[in-house]
């Protein structure tokens, strides 16, 4: 690596480097004219509706990967929670935590990501902040984003609006993220397609409240870590429910599958950063698959089970060969198997 | 996927599951011996489905929950020393030792403490840490050994001198024979471990079949294969037979893999080992051979194994028995859960306490 091409101490001191640093890279990617003001904080207009506000830290490694990289994740990751509650994402806020002695290369790369994420997702970095942390005391690029939306007024959506008969859909495939990331750690090069998933649904999410009747649309999640056991788990608490899904609708791509058979992983509890979970009215379960379907991250969406009266909280998994059993949440992070 | 589905498939479990309930043709035990099989089980809703009068008991078999706490104690002591990285897979990352720490609270303070996926992973850590030993637990079945024996042999042709093997390995005939001389036992038969038997070969249950006349099926793990394991012990039992049966043909063969068993016999050699619930059965673990000493963890950094108590209250050795089942444990779904275990059963993903905590009894 070349040293004079890299981030230094000073990058993070507010100086002279920092300035170029934010002129020269930052701007360059993600101007926008509310973050190019360079004021301390970012003025927002006024909205009719409910605020949704949301944050979370990024600190996957690799910061690259197959499908995306840390700061897509970043970007999707924030637009999705907000858009889990039904809230239409207004802006994001960017902080990083870089540690010395990071390629500016990289450091570049992964802007141009949060650029594209941005432009793509039409939610703006409105402010930001950038910090240096003495080499080894953080890891390559750690970064934070929170995010600001609006709910309409008429939309309650949250896990407690689950209703025992709600169709529980899900829209795509299961572990695509996890299973890119943990081959990539564990150093396992297998032949196929293993990418992450990372995409915002929040553009999905609209197309469904636009297109369903009002109160209609009950829950949306997003099986990020713990993956949708962990995720059903919740709203089955949450609702005093009972889950039931059935193992051959849940959709996973025969790559993803292949990998977890080696390395002795369960692909309901991998994660995911770029789909959700739907439950919805019986009565608009077609119209509701019918519009997911039709976007290009909700294309392989499957109806996967519904939401019952029966032991609140229990998730039962029904099995490929006509069996049953119970899905709990995961516990501690998903390990491998000996043999 | 070719090998996969077509064994999981309902059209094929359904009647297969109907011969099941009619091969059942009086209440009968097996021991499913092998962790690998009780995770399938469970994982693929088997149990909801099986006739009533067939008992589906778990054995000795995950490598992880056999750990004794000795071995477990000196792991941690090797971990604390300076300059040495352990290189382990995942399942033993969380087992206490009898200070309930593992080497999970040991990373957290500190310690070198790598999961890999291969044992040859480890000559990778080696070749990047030239000034650290690294130590690869050996712990683990017929199935494991003979990918470290091939490690070992690959250390010593590349001259890699920063590499060592911690061995707790085992082999399974022992312990299978010290449990069925337990008169509390009363078992059938046998549900033996596919993936050990391509090693071992299935011949290698005839000694049990020959001493104590029990039923013994070598099953494959997908649950079309483990239906014709049952179907066919049912179908023995029901007429007093005892024989080896072979349920996993495109496996294993009858003598089993000699060049995977001259490969570890010629790194290993039998020792009597401690068994975490079962204590020391003779013959049943592997050392590392004199020959190959540098490679030997244990004689390389002096280690002495001191015995060790079991935690309190857990029952980890009575269910390994297959005396007890995990909900009988005063400490399980409490005090002891696959996020905060007690005892190995539940720690290791083949654990039959993790099962039954995940899956449900």
């Amino acid at each position: 690596m070349n040293p004079k091409n890299s981030i230094l101490l000073d990058h993070g001191s507010g100086g002279i480097a920092s300035q170029e640093l934010i002129s020269g890279l930052f701007l360059k990617h993600l101007d926008n004219k509310i973050l190019s003001s360079l004021e301390d904080s970012a003025v927002l207009e006024n909205h009719p509706g409910k605020l949704a506000f949301s944050t979370d830290s990024y600190v996957v490694d690799p910061i690259f990967f197959p499908g995306g990289d840390i700061g897509t994740l970043a970007v999707h990751g924030t637009i999705n929670d907000l858009a889990m509650r039904g809230a239409r994402p207004l802006c994001l806020s960017l902080g990083l935590i870089l540690e010395e002695g990071l390629d500016l290369d990289d450091l570049e790369r992964v802007i141009i990501s949060i650029g594209k994420a941005c432009k793509e997702a039409e939610v703006p970095i409105v402010t930001g902040d950038t910090k240096v942390v003495p080499r080894g005391k953080g890891d390559k690029i750690f970064i934070n984003t929170s995010g600001i939306g609006i709910v309409a007024e008429e939309v309650n959506i949250s896990s407690t609006m689950a209703r025992a008969g709600d169709v529980i859909i899900l829209s795509g495939s299961m572990g695509d993220h996890g299973i890119t990331i943990m081959t990539r750690r564990a150093g396992i090069s297998l032949d196929g397609n293993l990418a992450s998933d990372s995409a915002s649904l929040h553009k999905l999410v609209a197309l469904l409240l636009d297109g369903l009747p009002a109160d209609s649309l009950h829950t949306l999640r997003d099986p990020t870590r713990g993956g949708v056991a962990t995720s059903l788990n919740e709203i089955a608490a949450a609702a005093h429910l009972m889950a039931e899904i059935h193992e051959t609708d849940i959709p996973v791509h025969k790559e993803v599958r292949a990998a977890c058979e080696i390395m002795g992983l369960d692909p309901l509890y991998l994660a995911n950063e770029g789909k959700c979970l739907v439950l919805v009215a019986p009565e608009q379960a077609d119209e509701t698959l019918k519009l997911m379907q039709s976007t290009s991250v909700g294309k392989e969406s499957a109806v996967i089970g519904s939401l019952k009266k029966g032991t609140p909280g229990q998730v039962v998994l029904r099995t490929a060969i006509g069996g049953s059993r119970i899905l709990t949440p995961l516990h501690g992070e998903p390990l491998p198997r000996i043999c | 996927m070719k090998y996969l589905d077509e064994f999981r498939d309902q059209t094929l479990a359904a009647p297969l599951l109907d011969e099941l309930r009619r091969s059942v043709t009086r209440p009968f035990r097996i021991m499913e011996v092998c962790g690998t099989h009780t995770m399938a089980i469970f994982r693929n809703g088997l149990r909801s489905l099986l006739p009533e009068g067939l008992e589906l008991i778990s054995g000795p078999g995950c490598p992880v929950c056999v750990t004794s706490a000795s071995h477990i104690d000196a792991i941690l002591s090797m971990a604390e020393q300076p300059k040495v990285r352990i290189a382990l897979f995942g399942d033993l990352f969380r087992v206490p030792g009898s200070n309930g720490l593992s080497l999970a609270h040991a990373s957290s303070q500190g310690a070198k403490v790598d999961i890999v996926y291969s044992p040859m992973d480890s000559l990778e850590l080696a070749k990047r840490h030239p000034d650290e030993l690294i130590i690869f637990l050996g712990v683990g079945f017929e199935t494991t050994t003979p990918g470290i024996a091939a490690t070992i042999m690959a250390a010593q042709n590349n001259n890699v001198d920063n590499f060592a093997v911690f061995s707790t390995h085992k082999v399974m005939p022992p312990p299978l024979m010290a449990l069925l001389n337990d008169p509390e036992l009363q078992i059938d038969g046998l549900l033996c471990p596919g993936h050990v038997s391509t090693i071992i070969g299935a011949g290698a249950y005839q000694p049990l079949v020959e001493e104590y006349g029990l039923a013994c099926v070598v099953g494959g793990f997908e649950p079309a294969d483990i239906l014709q394991a049952l179907i066919m012990l049912a179908r023995q039992v029901g007429q007093g037979e005892a024989r080896v049966e072979n349920a996993y043909t495109r496996a294993v063969r009858w003598e089993g893999n000699a060049r995977a068993q001259q490969m570890v016999s010629k790194i290993f050699e039998p020792v009597d080992t401690e068994w975490r619930g079962l204590g020391t059965i003779p013959l049943s673990g592997l050392a590392i051979r004199d020959s190959y000493a540098q490679f030997d963890a244990e004689k390389r950094l002096d280690i002495k194994l001191i015995p060790a108590e079991e935690p309190r209250g857990c029952r980890c050795g009575e269910i390994l028995k297959g005396k007890q089942r995990p909900p009988q444990c005063p400490l399980f779904g409490t005090r002891c859960t696959p996020g905060n275990p007690v005892g190995p059963c539940m720690v290791s993903s083949e654990g039959t306490c993790a099962a039954f905590y995940k899956y449900g009894g």
